[in-house]
């Protein structure tokens, strides 16, 4: 077991716009690698947990019950916990959803859409695909969460202070320009 | 009586003109207290309680409090400022602020005063409440981002006096109304006035969009009330 501390990700009901802005801190990605090391993630394509982790970020909010599960399995092996951008804070653009019923959804979606052929009018209900939530909940009305990364994407910045910090065990610097909702 | 009142806010002293409000003897000190339905040159009706401070134990308006002879004013003490943090949590939670999506981001006071008060999410529940979007000819009215300041229903009238907007229902149900036959009438000029004096997103001119690159809006480098901080 290395020393280093490790770090997890995930993308639930998200675009990867917040995973492009991790990448996003550039060079720093090499500093990055020496300071962590990271477990189930996209960045490293690790499908399954191989260990506890310290600090797993959560982008998106959860639409389907495949998100609950995965956003619980990261409580269970995360000892910090963050929602990075708008979608986790708040459930985001996904969110819109909310405020229709999820019958006026599909029905919208898959039948009454002037862009679906006729042929074509059906609602998805293969097994396989994960059951859809009646609305889509931000991250921290599903499970307990440490902190909260605003910003669709949050800035490259913001998610390397908030990493750094946590990682030197220091407290965050959080300038004005680096927090924002958009 | 004298003719200049004495005051001090978070121990700063200062002189004022009597009949001044409290917000506005704050400001020719440099000192900013937040507001949210109040505006320059409208008649004050002290509906959001963002300007709220503390005199002598007591939670007053300050956009709509006279200032009097000696007054110990409390505006940036812990408590006044976990007061405003949480109205501020109760208005982001109560409708539909989908930022990213909003064409008033970055010149949005609500937002702004999220940021000065360092808000990454509130403590309430969002609402996710169900609320229509109007269309009329020129601009768009969004409920879901109303916070119900009442600056249209103030500030905007027809040449000959009339009012275009006014509030309808009462308590969780109050919206704003607008006569359609009337906002027809409306000029380009007053309605970019409407739109601007809007603290949100809600009152959007239509043909606008996303105007300035992020970065150059007016919240993006600041933090609002810097300019009257600033003045000192």
């Amino acid at each position: 077991m290395s020393s280093k501390p490790v770090i997890a990700t995930a993308s639930l009901a998200g675009c990867f716009g917040c995973h492009m802005s991790f990448l996003d801190i550039d060079e720093r990605l090499l500093e990055l690698i020496e300071l962590v090391e990271f477990d189930k993630s996209p960045i490293d394509d690790l499908k399954k947990f191989t260990r506890p982790v310290d600090i797993g970020l959560i982008e998106g909010g959860c639409c389907n019950a495949e998100n609950v599960e995965v956003l619980r399995s990261f409580r269970k092996n995360c000892r910090i916990l963050i929602s990075l951008g708008e979608c986790a804070v708040m459930g985001g653009l996904p969110a819109m959803r909310n405020t229709i019923s999820l019958k006026d959804c599909l029905e919208e979606a898959y039948l009454n859409s002037p862009t679906v052929a006729p042929e074509d009018r059906v609602i998805p209900n293969d097994e396989d695909l994960p059951l859809l939530l009646d609305r889509v909940y931000p991250c921290h009305e599903v499970v307990k969460i440490d902190y909260f990364l605003p910003g669709c994407p949050p800035s490259a910045d913001l998610i390397w202070e908030a990493l750094t910090a946590l990682v030197q065990n220091r407290p965050m610097k959080l300038d004005y320009q680096l927090i924002k909702y958009d | 009586m004298p003719e200049k009142l004495k005051f001090s806010i978070d121990g700063r002293e200062g002189l004022a003109d009597q009949g001044m409000t409290i917000y506005e003897a704050a400001r020719v000190i440099g000192v900013y207290i937040p507001v949210l339905c109040h505006y320059e040159g409208l008649k004050p009706v002290g509906s959001c309680r963002i300007c709220s401070i503390l005199v002598n134990g007591r939670w007053l308006a300050s956009c709509t409090q006279p200032l009097s002879e000696g007054m110990v004013i409390e505006n940036n003490t812990p408590q006044v400022i976990e007061y405003r943090r949480a109205i501020i949590e109760m208005l982001l939670a109560e409708g539909n602020h989908f930022c990213p999506a909003c064409e008033k981001s970055g010149n949005c006071e609500l937002q702004a005063l999220a940021y000065r008060y360092g808000i990454m999410v509130p403590r309430f529940p969002y609402q996710f409440p169900q609320r229509q979007i109007e269309a009329y000819p020129g601009f768009l009215l969004d409920h879901n981002r109303c916070v119900q300041c009442q600056r249209c229903v103030r500030a905007i009238q027809t040449e000959d006096g009339q009012k275009i907007f006014a509030m309808k229902n009462r308590s969780k149900d109050v919206r704003v109304n607008v006569d359609r036959k009337l906002a027809a009438k409306l000029s380009p000029d007053q309605i970019q006035k409407a739109m601007d004096i809007c603290p949100v997103g809600a009152i959007l001119k239509k043909e606008v969009g996303f105007l300035r690159p992020i970065g150059q809006r007016k919240y993006d480098r600041q933090p609002i009330g810097s300019e009257i901080e600033g003045k000192k």
